[in-house]
C-alpha cells in the first residue's frame, strides 16, 4: 500500500512539474502574440518602420518561446493518460472534447499560420501576413478559452450525470462549457497572461533604457508596457477579488486554506496576513492579523460569520501552507505590480518616463514577477482543489493509473533533467536576445533561416524599403 | 457488418488524424533520421528549411490524435498509454529534443552541432518509440476491470521491435522522398540515392511486418485470410507492389515529385492494411471500440466540430504548405 502511495506522490509531483514548466510558456505566448499583433497593426497604420523593428525584434523571442510551449503541452496531452488512466477513462467524457476543440479550433489556427507569420513576411502581401498574426494571437487566446473551461469544470463540475461505469456523462455542453468558476477563471488568467508580457516588456525596455537613454525602440517598447500595466494591474485586482468570492461560493474549502482559517469565526474573522498554518496542530502559529478584514472583503461585512477548516472533515482539507504561502506570494506580487503601475503613471504624468532611473531599475526587477505570480496563482487553485481531481467528486487517490513508483520515478527524473537542459538552454537564448538592444532595420527570424522558393515565386508584394530599412547585409 | 454509428464514425476520424499526423511528421521526422548523413553547411541548412514553416502544424495532429482518443474513447487513452508507458514517456522526451532544436540551432551556431544531433536522435527515438508503441498495441495488451494488467516492459518484444525499426526506415524514406521534391543540386543528388536504398528497406520492412502480423493472432489470420475476403484484402498488397514498382521508376526517370507521391501511397495502404487487422479493436484482443467509446453526448458534440472545423483545417494548412512551394534554398531573400 505504501508502494501505491508512493507512485501517487510521484505521479502527483510529476503532473505540477511538467505543467508548471509548460504553463510558463503560453503565459507568455499569449501576452505576445498580442502584443505582436498590436505592433504590426500600428506598423500598417502608422507606416512608422520603428514598429516593424520592434515587431521583429519581439518576433524572434516569440518564435523560441512558441517552439518551447509547443513541446512541452505535447507531453501534457499524453501525460493524462500515462499517469492518471482511471481520471481519463471516468473524466474523458466530459474533458476530452474540451480539449479536442482546443486543439481544432486553437492549436490548429496557431500552427497553421506560424510559419507564414514567422517566414512569410516577403512571400505574402501584409495584409495577409497581418491576417496570419491576428490568427495566431486569436488562437492562443482560444486555446486559454477551452483549457481552462476544461480546468474550471473540474473545479465547478455541472451539466453532467453519471454511469454504471462510474464515468461522467454529459448532460448539458452549455452548463459545462460555462461552468460556475469559468468567466472567473478565464479573465483572471488572460490579465495574468498579459501582465507577465508586460512586465516582461517592460523590463527589456528599461535595460535598455538604463544602457541607453536614446534608444527609441527601447522607449517605445517600456512606455506600451507600462501603460498596460497601468491599465490591468488595478483590473486584475478586481478580477481576482471576484474570482475569490466565487471560489468562497463553490469550493469555500480552498478558501479556507487560502486565508489560514483553521477555526470559524460567528462575528468577523480575521485577515491573516502572515503566520504558519500548521495542521496537525490545527491552528495558524505566529499570525500577524487584521481583525474582522477577512469578513470585509469575502462577505463585505465587518461582523459577518465564517467558517473555518474545523467545520469540514480533515480528510477534504487541502495541504493548507502551500496553499497559504503560494496565495500570498501571488497577491503580494500582485500589490507590486500596482506599485509599479502608480509609479509609472506618475512619471508619465510628470514627463519623466524615460528619466526616472528607479523606475528602470523597479520595472527591470520585476521583469519575471509575472511569471512567479502566474505559476504561485496556479499553485493556490490546484493544490486548493485537493484533494479532489474532479471537486467534491473524483478523488485524486482514485484517479491515478496502475503505475509502479519506480517507473515513475524514472521517468520523472527523465522529465527534470530534459526540462532543465532544453528550456534552461531555451531561457538562456530568451535572454541573449533580449540582451541586443532593438535597432534600425531589426533582422527578423527569417533572416537567420532563410526561406526562399524558386520559380514558381511570385516576387516580394512588401516594398524592401519597409520591410528591412537599412539593413541588408 | 459496417454500421456508421458514433464510435464507428469516430474510429475513422482518429485513424485519419493519425494517417496525417504519420504522413506529414513523417517526413520531417525522417528528414531528422537522415540528418547525420546530410553533409554540415548548405546542404543541412535546406533540409531544415524545407520543413521549418511547417513542422509545428505537423506534430499538432499527433495532439489530435492523442486529445481525439481521450475524448472519443477515453477507456483506451488511458488503458493504451498506461500500458505503454516506457516508449510513449521516450517519444515526448525525443520529440521536446528534436522540436526545440529548429529554433536553438539557428539561435546558437557555436552549440549548432550539438542541437543536430539532438534533432537527429530526438527524431530517430521519436519514430523508434511510435512503432515500437504501434507494434505492442497489435500484439495485444492484457486489460481487466477497466485497466492495464500487464507488466512494465510487456511492450518490449521482437515484434515491437522489429516494427519500430520499420517505422524509422518508413520515415525515411518519406523524409528523402520529400527532399528530392524540395531541393537541387547535390542535396538532392544525394537524396534520390538515400531514397533507393530506403525504398529497398523500407518495402523488405512492410513485408517481414506484414508476414508476421497474422501470426500474432487468429483473428488477424481470420481478418486476411478468409474467404471470400481475401479477394478484398489481397488488393492491398497488390497495390503495394504497383506503387513500388512506379517508385523505383520514377527514381530512376529522377521525377521530382512522383517518388514523394509514391512513398506516400506505400504508407497510405500500410494503415488501411493496419485497419484491416484491427478493425474494430482499439486495444486488441479484448477491447473494441463500443467498449472504449465515451458517450453519444459526447461523441455528437465533438463530431460537429470537427465536421465544420476539420475541413477549414485542410485549406489553411494546404495555404502554408502552397506560400512555401517550390524549391528551397539555403540563402537569405536577397
Amino acid at each position: 500500500m505504501l508502494h501505491d502511495a508512493d507512485a501517487l506522490s510521484l505521479a502527483r509531483f510529476q503532473f505540477a512539474f511538467t505543467i508548471s514548466f509548460h504553463f510558463i510558456f503560453p503565459a507568455f505566448s499569449i501576452g505576445l502574440a498580442s502584443y505582436l499583433a498590436v505592433l504590426e497593426s500600428l506598423w500598417l497604420r502608422t507606416g512608422r518602420a520603428l514598429y516593424l523593428d520592434l515587431f521583429k525584434y519581439w518576433l524572434k523571442i516569440f518564435a523560441v518561446v512558441f517552439a518551447m510551449g509547443v513541446v512541452s503541452g505535447i507531453v501534457m496531452s499524453y501525460q493524462i493518460g500515462t499517469n492518471w488512466s482511471v481520471y481519463s477513462d471516468k473524466a474523458g467524457p466530459v474533458i476530452g472534447p474540451l480539449m479536442a476543440y482546443e486543439v481544432l479550433t486553437a492549436f490548429f489556427l496557431e500552427a497553421g499560420f506560424l510559419g507564414v507569420m514567422l517566414f512569410g513576411m516577403n512571400r505574402v502581401g501584409r495584409g495577409l501576413h497581418f491576417t496570419a498574426t491576428l490568427a495566431v494571437a486569436i488562437g492562443t487566446f482560444l486555446s486559454a478559452f477551452w483549457i481552462l473551461s476544461a480546468n474550471s469544470w473540474m473545479q465547478t463540475p455541472v451539466g453532467h450525470t453519471t454511469n454504471a461505469a462510474g464515468q461522467f456523462v454529459p448532460v448539458d455542453w452549455l452548463a459545462i462549457v460555462f461552468n460556475p468558476s469559468f468567466p472567473y477563471r478565464l479573465v483572471h488568467t488572460v490579465f495574468a497572461a498579459y501582465l507577465t508580457t508586460a512586465l516582461a516588456v517592460g523590463a527589456v525596455g528599461a535595460w535598455h533604457l538604463l544602457r541607453e537613454r536614446a534608444n527609441e525602440g527601447a522607449r517605445v517598447m517600456f512606455s506600451m508596457a507600462m501603460g498596460m500595466i497601468t491599465v490591468v494591474a488595478p483590473l486584475q485586482i478586481l478580477a481576482g477579488d471576484q474570482h475569490g468570492l466565487n471560489t468562497l461560493e463553490h469550493q469555500p474549502v480552498k478558501v479556507m486554506a487560502m486565508e489560514g482559517h483553521f477555526k470559524s469565526y460567528t462575528d468577523g474573522a480575521p485577515l491573516i496576513l502572515f503566520g504558519w498554518p500548521d495542521e496537525a496542530k490545527a491552528e495558524t502559529l505566529y499570525a500577524i492579523e487584521i481583525p474582522k478584514a477577512s469578513s470585509l472583503i469575502l462577505k463585505h461585512s465587518f461582523d459577518a460569520p465564517l467558517k473555518g477548516l474545523d467545520s469540514v472533515d480533515r480528510k477534504e482539507w487541502p495541504p493548507v501552507a502551500i496553499v497559504f504561502w503560494s496565495f500570498r506570494v501571488m497577491v503580494g506580487l500582485g500589490m507590486a505590480m500596482l506599485g509599479l503601475a502608480a509609479f509609472s503613471l506618475l512619471a508619465r504624468v510628470m514627463h519623466r518616463l524615460y528619466d526616472w532611473k528607479l523606475l528602470h531599475l523597479l520595472a527591470l526587477v520585476m521583469g519575471p514577477a509575472g511569471f512567479v505570480a502566474v505559476i504561485a496563482g496556479w499553485v493556490t487553485t490546484e493544490v486548493g482543489r485537493q484533494p479532489y481531481t474532479v471537486h467534491g467528486l473524483l478523488r485524486t487517490v482514485d484517479s491515478v493509473s496502475p503505475l509502479q513508483a519506480p517507473a515513475v520515478a524514472t521517468s520523472l527524473l527523465a522529465f527534470i533533467i530534459v526540462y532543465f537542459i532544453v528550456f534552461g538552454a531555451g531561457v538562456f537564448y530568451i535572454l541573449r536576445l533580449m540582451s541586443h538592444p532593438p535597432q534600425r532595420g531589426e533582422e527578423g527570424p527569417e533572416r537567420d533561416q532563410p526561406v526562399r522558393a524558386a520559380g514558381l515565386t511570385p516576387s516580394p508584394v512588401v516594398p524592401e524599403s519597409l520591410t528591412s530599412p537599412g539593413g541588408e547585409t | 457488418m459496417l454500421t456508421f454509428d458514433l464510435p464507428t464514425i469516430w474510429a475513422f476520424i482518429i485513424a485519419f488524424a493519425i494517417f496525417a499526423y504519420v504522413v506529414m511528421d513523417g517526413f520531417d521526422l525522417g528528414i531528422g533520421i537522415l540528418f547525420s548523413w546530410i553533409p554540415v553547411g548548405r546542404e543541412r541548412d535546406t533540409a531544415m528549411n524545407t520543413i521549418a514553416p511547417v513542422w509545428d502544424g505537423n506534430e499538432t495532429w499527433l495532439v489530435l490524435g492523442g486529445g481525439g482518443l481521450l475524448a472519443a474513447f477515453p477507456l483506451a487513452y488511458g488503458t493504451i498509454l498506461s500500458a505503454l508507458y516506457a516508449p510513449i514517456v521516450a517519444m515526448l522526451l525525443a520529440l521536446i529534443f528534436r522540436g526545440v532544436a529548429f529554433e536553438f540551432r539557428w539561435r546558437d551556431p557555436r552549440h549548432r552541432p550539438y542541437w543536430d544531433i539532438a534533432f537527429s536522435l530526438g527524431s530517430i527515438v521519436a519514430a523508434l518509440a511510435q512503432g515500437i508503441t504501434l507494434g505492442a498495441l497489435l500484439q495485444g495488451i492484457a486489460v481487466e476491470n477497466r485497466a492495464y494488467a500487464g507488466g512494465w516492459f510487456d511492450w518490449l518484444t521482437p515484434f515491437s521491435i522489429l516494427v519500430g525499426a520499420s517505422l524509422v526506415c518508413g520515415y525515411a524514406l518519406l523524409g528523402s522522398t520529400w527532399l528530392i521534391m524540395k531541393s537541387e543540386g547535390t542535396l538532392q543528388v544525394r537524396c534520390y540515392r538515400m531514397a533507393f536504398g530506403l525504398g529497398i528497406a523500407t518495402i523488405v520492412a512492410i513485408g517481414a511486418v506484414s508476414a508476421a502480423t497474422p501470426f500474432l493472432s487468429d483473428v488477424y489470420w481470420q481478418r486476411w485470410f478468409a474467404w471470400p475476403q481475401v479477394l478484398f484484402t489481397a488488393q492491398v498488397p497488390l497495390l503495394v507492389a504497383i506503387a513500388t514498382v512506379v517508385f523505383f521508376a520514377s527514381l530512376q526517370r529522377r521525377h521530382h515529385y512522383t517518388p514523394f507521391l509514391m512513398a506516400l501511397l506505400v504508407f497510405t495502404l500500410s494503415l488501411a492494411g493496419l485497419g484491416i487487422s484491427l478493425f474494430p479493436y482499439v486495444v486488441p484482443p479484448s477491447m473494441t471500440i463500443w467498449d472504449a467509446a465515451a458517450p453519444d453526448a459526447s461523441l455528437k458534440f465533438m463530431l460537429v466540430g470537427a465536421v465544420v472545423i476539420v475541413p477549414i483545417i485542410l485549406a489553411y494548412t494546404g495555404y502554408s504548405y502552397w506560400v512555401f512551394r517550390g524549391k528551397t534554398g539555403h540563402e537569405g531573400y536577397h
